[in-house]
């Protein structure tokens, strides 16, 4: 087991009295891509702050590669920053702005022309050297911040919501340049984004924050299929939530009675016991759309149906009143695929597709 | 109808011909003509009747490079440079923290800067000089605390009149500059400190060239009205301090010499001149020019 790059114990920082982070600690590994995601507000920028040293942590302490960075400023961490609006120098030109690291450490000139020109080739600037950023689009603006903060070559990469300036296209375009990039380059990123799409499609590991705890760190895998809580559950992804009582436990089997009906489920991670209220949590793609004849599943009316191009989505409202998304890839083969808006069908899923948490979770 | 509301094209020319003609007027008859009179003075002779005689001459031109005059312009330079100086070193720290503190407060704080403006400058330098005065309130105080034995001579003195015009122009400097720092992006100076830059290499690389507009502009509001308060000089500074402006106000009302005034006034017309070249060029630098 390697020994973490960089390692957040205990962080608490408040602002005004109101605690912005909790008693949060956090590992880095050296290489790879983490993604802090959360709403606006969830602490995930002042966390990148603390680590860049723009800020101080009230408690708790940061290291890195073993040496404490909690007393250490911001120019003196072996760390660089990608601003959320690039922060590039108006009065200097791309060059300029790419060299200004590399002149403050006093570099001899030719290593500062060569490393330059090689940081702007890597983000495909190399003719833009003399212009100034006013004069770049977005995106090449983007570029020349990435590459001003690789050109010193860091440890760790902090970058804070890089992409949210771009237009969509664009930002699907530089994600998967940021990614080749962090490949290449074997450099750890920290990742700031809003974004669950781009945190799930981007990261080695994601970190999700909310109201400045830590409310899960694992693979987007883990994140996505198996949230440790509520929170989690819907703020990564779109889920459904089916309320259900347990009913016994058998062993490695669950009983648990949902709407009435009576179904036998895999353990979860937690202890279940007798008469616990827990919630079923089911991703809109592992629903299955069943006939209004089929012999298990919660009838239901389908009130919206919307064309994805791969997927079809459908809202069904249930008997119970509740509404639930669906999402089914298209079957070309099965000619009961397509149903009508107030048509009566059954939900369903395969046992052990479900994800289930205590209900006070 | 649209065309209802609005006067026909040929009217709306008219009013804004007028509108550009009266501009163009003013310009005229009160910046133009009274320069180019001043020019003409200057390029005559001395009457000792009529004030001025041709033919005309540049006499009054080498007689600004008199060393005696020439003493006075660069006393009177340096003075200024001093006012500027001090105007800098306390409005650049006033108008950084007056663009980083509570919105709320701004307004009212600008405004107090300039709230000094509704009094006659004039009254608010003779309120300088009872100040100072050797029975005035400050050597009282000091003499009550038991600091000095006996009252300092602040009175006519070169420190006097730079005290005086700093408190002055002070506000003239700090408006620019609060007008830069406010325009300025505080994640500037976070990336400068990123990538490697302390506090003191982020204010000489990053904070300096990002303000120096507002510095330049702040110096052009500074410096020149430095050169030219005469009655600054003649109050706090008694007969001692001279700067270029009580060259000219003496050459015209007293010695009567309009010639030599005029050439004097002239000579601050083309440093200001040369100043405003100077801050355009900056401005310019800044927005699309070339690195360093």
């Amino acid at each position: 087991m390697t020994s973490p790059l960089l390692s957040l114990r205990a962080i608490g920082k408040a602002y005004a009295g109101r605690p912005v982070l909790l008693d949060l600690s956090l590992d880095v590994l050296d290489g790879e891509f983490l993604t802090l995601l959360g709403p606006s507000g969830c602490g995930k920028t002042t966390l990148l702050r603390l680590i860049a040293g723009f800020e101080h942590p009230d408690q708790g302490s940061i290291q890195l590669a073993g040496a404490d960075l909690t007393a250490v400023p911001p120019e003196r961490r072996p760390l660089n920053t990608v601003f959320q609006q690039y922060a590039l120098f108006p009065h200097l030109d791309v060059f300029g702005n790419v060299a200004y690291g590399l002149r403050r450490e006093r570099r001899p000139r030719a290593e500062i022309d060569l490393r330059v020109r090689e940081a702007l080739d890597l983000v495909q600037l190399g003719e833009f050297a003399r212009r100034k950023p006013q004069q770049l689009s977005g995106g090449q603006q983007q570029r020349v911040a990435i590459a001003r903060a690789l050109v010193k070559r860091p440890r760790l990469l902090l970058l804070d919501e890089p992409l949210s300036a771009l237009d969509a296209k664009l930002r699907r375009q530089m994600q998967l340049e940021l990614k080749r990039l962090q490949r290449e380059l074997g450099i750890a990123f920290v990742f700031v984004t809003h974004d669950q799409e781009e945190a799930l499609s981007m990261s080695d590991r994601v970190a999700v924050l909310h109201a400045g705890v830590l409310q899960q760190l694992g693979t987007p895998r883990e994140v996505y299929e198996r949230p440790a809580n509520l929170f989690t559950a819907r703020f990564v992804g779109e889920t459904n939530l089916f309320p259900a009582r347990v009913l016994e436990t058998q062993g490695e089997r669950v009983v648990v009675d949902c709407a009435g009906q009576r179904r036998t489920l895999p353990t979860p991670g937690f202890a279940p016991h007798a008469g616990q209220a827990v919630n079923l949590l089911l991703r809109p793609e592992d629903i299955r759309v069943l006939g209004p004849d089929a012999d298990h599943g919660l009838p239901g009316t389908v009130i919206e149906r919307n064309y994805k191009g791969s997927t079809l989505d459908s809202l069904i409202r249930l008997d119970s009143g509740q509404e639930v998304l669906v999402s089914e890839f298209f079957d070309e083969d099965d000619p009961a695929f397509d149903y009508r808006l107030g048509e009566t069908v059954k939900v369903s899923w395969v046992d052990g597709w479900e994800w289930m948490l205590p209900a006070d979770g | 109808m649209a065309e209802v509301a609005l006067p026909p094209p040929r009217h709306r020319n008219l009013l804004r011909s007028a509108l550009l003609g009266l501009s163009w007027g003013w310009l005229l008859a009160l910046v133009l003509v009274p320069n180019l009179l001043v020019l003409a003075a200057s390029l005559l002779n001395r009457d000792p009747t009529h004030f001025l005689q041709l033919p005309l001459t540049l006499d009054s031109y080498r007689r600004l490079l008199d060393p005696l005059y020439l003493r006075v312009f660069l006393d009177s330079l340096a003075l200024a440079l001093a006012t500027t100086l001090g105007c800098l070193l306390l409005g650049y720290p006033f108008a950084w923290a007056l663009s980083r503190i509570d919105g709320r407060w701004r307004p009212l704080l600008v405004f107090l800067l300039i709230l000094p403006f509704w009094t006659n400058s004039l009254v608010r330098t003779y309120a300088i000089k009872q100040l100072l005065a050797a029975n005035g309130p400050l050597n009282g105080a000091l003499l009550a605390l038991g600091l000095i034995d006996a009252p300092l001579e602040l009175l006519y003195t070169q420190g006097a009149v730079i005290l005086g015009l700093v408190y002055l122009l002070l506000p003239f400097m700090i408006l620019p500059l609060y007008a830069v720092f406010e325009d300025l992006r505080p994640e500037l100076l976070l990336a400068s400190r990123d990538l490697g830059a302390g506090r003191l290499a982020t204010f000489v690389h990053v904070l300096i060239p990002l303000t120096l507009p507002g510095i330049l502009a702040g110096t052009l509001l500074v410096l020149l009205p430095a050169l030219g308060m005469f009655y600054v000089a003649d109050i706090l500074g008694g007969a001692r301090v001279l700067l270029v402006g009580n060259i000219i106000k003496n050459q015209f009302l007293d010695a009567r010499d309009w010639p030599f005034g005029a050439a004097a006034s002239i000579l601050l017309t083309a440093a200001m001149a040369l100043l405003l070249f100077a801050h355009r060029l900056a401005r310019r630098r800044l927005r699309d020019g070339e690195a360093p």
